[in-house]
């Protein structure tokens, strides 16, 4: 707004030609000019250029932000979903015109539904929230339609992602929380105490937050299962086993799979992404309208569904998503993915094999078994002994270029750091990066503030995020001003 | 590196996986192609679409073609803020952190509302996030809209509403005219109702008359006015603020975003007050100071709302939400302008003028079957032609033309109606064209 000058203006969509305002009923009419910019084309590009700058992406970096999966995202998906014949597609043309792109979808959906081991895919969902959420309406219609609509209770492990019984809660069921056992992974008798005739499901993770593997799966599957429960699989953590292990064998009945994480989707800055959710045979009448189908020569969507679920949002999904995903599989191929598991598997256990080992950090639950994709690391040593916590290990990291695991997260682990390399960082990043772990240590013992007064090198230092939500200093648009 | 962690082989870092589990076959997928193989294999399936330059496109219904200014595309293709996640490091993070305030200013300024989220999914989530607010809120448990609503919308209204109970009942529109049957809303306002959500422009085009009456209907009852908004209407609009709305929400894709076959979109979500504001769902970005207070910066601000603190008890569970598209809204305002936005407006105000006044000179065409001021969409109803829409439809395709979306299915009271979309796209030509094949069509 600064840099306004009146009567600029950036584009033109079209000319301008004969005012028709007078067409508008009067007192329909916007009666106060919009309060826009009046800026030209170059000063909006240099505008944004400059934000882009103090912007940190995985095409500047590394960023083992942990269950997020910031893998490096092919730039031929991007290119090919810049063709008009993507862009500027109508999700209501008549199918006769849309035929590549419904084969697309239909292939897409094929690939998912091997790679989890599913019968059947719905591509609606726009994140994985938004699946999860599909995910526990899909249990719904299935025990409203199987005579258990009396069932109310989600159950759902200590150490699960927050979008887990916030979801659960959405559709109005309880939350019964499960604790973990002492090797990090969830606690069997628990379940088995949990479960009963009020429950709808259970949902999970698997390899679990920790990084560690579930392996009594099949038996709490079991567990869930006899008590007439079914069993939700959240994909955040599915590049650790792709071509490794199924949902499905593991005994789940629904997955949902993050494209923004798992099939390197860009993440844009917080979005779009894509949660397709995969059922079992059992649930596949109950996924949201339409699907994509294909009759051997035509592909088509399926509208009739009667038992369907209903829409979880307007049109088909996010094509152009599912478009990228589809292309990052191809390049991938069926020896590709698996490659691509197990280097994420063991770029995050060579990371955490050293990191353990360095002053002041550990590794909870567990120190023996192999890590999958990522693994928590405590600073509650260094915290104790120093003061520096894994807040301000964070922050310092910013000054040696490497973006900060996830903190604080998951809340069963003191001072924690959630961190997921990648299969895409080389060794000598992997070094990098544990090389700036160490010298952070190196610095809290040593008492230096550095750490403390971090970070230096950023386009801005330390923020002060409390001061943003105070009443009376919070400012959320350009009107509200600070007093 | 399997030295240094004591392994032999990569298979050992999977031993943990019960035998009984571990996949025995490969993926069942095909192998691996080159780039160029791949492109190649994309582009061939994708040359089987005719997309809305190859064929004349009158469909709108939710997704609306526009032009994408050539800038926009250029910097959100860049890499610092395509491939970067959630801004929870804020001190990495300003780039975009500063767009998505700037886009919570400028959807607050379009909608004269106090406060907006920086995305949803898009606008039918963004009704259904309302509708749940509404009952926060007000503790009411029935939500009234209009009976010619989108249809896909009501579907994901009811995905949201109806697990927790909430009951939603329909408001009759007036069959002359298209607008909100006032008397049949007041009878259904009680003191059960959470709210009225109204769309503006409506689904069927008509922009509706009696904003004030409805507001002053919905308010006397003590629920809350939603509003759900075409945004590029509001350059010319009386905007939602102004007639008492309490929480807008939309459709942010004509702001900048292609149409990409309907997704991804961009859910617009505004509130009005600190009240509504603390019971808002999504992610919103404040502005702040460094700690040593020299320095303007952003972060994300009231995060107890959300699901990564609050769990259970947040006040939504989304988390990746369409920040990009919030980047591109916020760069097609800002490109546009006041002046930009009022000129494209008028642009559409005219297409939509000049295809009513050809296309109801055709035999038996009524355009439009309301009698309301219609904004960039309107229905075209085919039944004295005793044609129906769906082989109308089949012929215009034949001639390279797609026509407006078949209302007969999901609304057949309206008999062979058509909803038509006409937009800057669209020039005189291209409507001369569609009235022309069009009359070809009905004569044949």
């Amino acid at each position: 707004m600064e840099l306004s000058e009146p009567g600029k203006i950036g584009c033109r969509p079209a000319l301008p030609e004969q005012p028709m305002l007078s067409l508008i009923p009067e007192k329909l009419r916007r009666r106060q000019a919009l309060e826009l910019p009046e800026v030209s084309e170059v000063e909006v590009v240099r505008h944004y250029t400059r934000l882009s700058q103090q912007n940190f992406g995985v095409d500047l970096g590394i960023y083992p932000l942990g269950s997020c999966t910031m893998k490096y995202n092919p730039k031929i998906c991007d290119a090919l979903a810049a063709s008009h014949k993507i862009q500027e597609l109508h999700p209501y043309q008549d199918e006769r015109t849309v035929q590549g792109i419904l084969q697309i979808l239909y292939e897409a959906s094929d690939f998912l539904a091997k790679i989890v081991g599913m019968d059947k895919i719905t591509l609606q969902p726009a994140a994985g929230a938004h699946g999860e959420y599909t995910g526990v309406m899909l249990m719904r219609a299935y025990h409203n339609d199987n005579g258990s609509s009396s069932r109310d209770e989600v159950i759902v492990p200590d150490s699960a992602h927050g979008t887990n019984p916030a979801s659960a809660a959405m559709a109005g069921y309880k939350v019964v929380e499960v604790p973990s056992n002492a090797n990090g992974c969830v606690d069997k008798e628990a379940v088995k105490s949990a479960v009963g005739e009020r429950t709808v499901g259970l949902m999970i993770t698997n390899p679990n937050t920790l990084g560690i593997f579930e392996r009594e799966i099949l038996e709490i599957a079991g567990i869930v299962h006899d008590a007439g429960g079914l069993l939700y699989y959240d994909g955040a953590n599915l590049n650790a086993i792709m071509g490794k292990a199924k949902p499905r064998d593991m005994g789940f009945d629904i997955v949902h799979i993050n494209l923004h994480k798992t099939f390197a989707t860009p993440h844009g800055g917080g979005g779009p992404g894509a949660g397709p959710v995969g059922v079992t045979k059992r649930l596949a009448d109950y996924l949201p309208v339409p699907t994509v189908e294909f009759d051997g020569s035509t592909y088509h969507l399926d509208y009739n569904r009667p038992k369907s679920m209903g829409r979880v949002r307007c049109f088909t999904g996010s094509a152009a998503v599912v478009l990228r995903a589809y292309v990052y599989i191809l390049l991938h191929g069926k020896g590709g993915l698996k490659t691509a598991s197990e280097v994420a598997v063991l770029n995050a256990n060579y990371m955490a094999n050293k990191l353990r080992k360095i002053k002041g950090y550990s590794l909870p639950f567990a120190e023996r078994f192999p890590r999958k994709h990522e693994f928590v690391l405590s600073a509650s040593l260094l915290a104790r002994e120093t003061g520096v916590s894994a807040l301000q290990v964070g922050k310092r990291l910013l000054d040696f270029g490497v973006h900060p695991p996830t903190v604080y997260f998951p809340l069963i682990v003191e001072e924690a750091m959630m961190v997921e390399p990648t299969e895409t960082v080389s060794r000598n990043e992997l070094d990098t990066m544990i090389q700036a772990f160490e010298r952070i240590s190196q610095e809290a013992y040593a008492k230096s503030d550095q750490p403390a007064t971090s970070p230096h090198a950023t386009t801005v230092t330390r923020i002060d995020e409390a001061r943003a939500n105070r009443p009376k200093t919070m400012q959320l648009t350009w009107r509200t001003t600070e007093e | 590196m399997l030295g240094e962690i004591g392994l032999n082989s990569v298979g050992e870092l999977f031993e943990d996986i019960p035998a009984s589990i571990r996949s025995k076959a490969e993926l069942p997928l095909p192998e691996i192609m080159s780039e160029l193989d791949a492109r190649r294999h994309v582009e061939e399936r994708l040359a089987k679409n005719l997309s809305t330059r190859d064929i004349l496109s009158f469909l709108g219904a939710g997704v609306w073609p526009h032009h994408v200014p050539a800038a926009i595309d250029a910097i959100i293709t860049r890499g610092e803020f395509l491939t970067s996640y959630t801004p929870y490091q804020p001190e990495i993070s300003q780039g975009i952190l500063q767009a998505l305030f700037e886009y919570q200013s400028l959807i607050c300024e379009l909608t004269k509302m106090d406060y907006a989220n920086s995305s949803l999914y898009d606008w039918s989530t963004a009704a259904g996030e309302a509708a749940r607010m509404a009952v926060r809120v007000t503790g009411r448990y029935e939500l009234l809209y209009p009976e010619y609503i989108h249809p896909e919308r009501l579907a994901t209204l009811r995905t949201f509403c109806e697990p927790i109970g909430i009951k939603l009942v329909g408001v009759a529109q007036e069959t002359k005219t298209g607008s909100i049957d006032v008397s049949d809303l007041e009878t259904k306002l009680s003191s059960r109702a959470a709210g009225f959500y109204m769309e503006y422009p409506s689904f069927l085009g008509v922009v509706e008359g009696k904003i004030d009456e409805i507001e002053s209907s919905v308010h006397r009852s003590g629920g809350l006015l939603v509003v759900g908004v075409e945004p590029i209407s509001l350059g010319v609009l009386r905007p939602p603020g102004d007639f008492g709305a309490d929480i807008v929400v939309g459709e942010g894709q004509p702001l900048g975003s292609h149409m990409n076959f309907g997704g991804p979109l961009l859910g617009l979500f505004a509130c009005r007050g600190d009240a509504l504001l603390r019971q808002m769902p999504g992610r919103i970005i404040g502005k702040t100071k460094t700690q040593d207070g020299k320095q303007d910066a952003y972060c994300m601000a009231l995060q107890t709302r959300e699901q990564h603190i609050r769990r259970e008890k947040a006040t939504s569970n989304i988390c990746t939400n369409e920040a990009l598209l919030a980047l591109a809204a916020s760069m097609y305002l800002s490109l546009l302008g006041p002046k930009g936005i009022v000129d494209l407006c008028s642009i559409i105000l005219d297409r939509t003028k000049y295809a009513m006044d050809s296309l109801r000179k055709l035999p038996g065409v009524a355009a439009p079957k309301f009698d309301a001021f219609h904004f960039m969409e309107f229905t075209i109803d085919f039944d004295k032609t005793g044609k129906q829409v769906s082989e109308i439809n089949d012929d215009l395709l034949k001639a390279g033309i797609q026509g407006g979306l078949d209302l007969s299915k999901p609304f057949p009271e309206l008999g062979q109606t058509a909803l038509y979309c006409f937009t800057e796209v669209h020039t005189h030509r291209d409507i001369d064209m569609l009235a022309d094949k069009l009359r070809t069509v009905l004569e044949a």
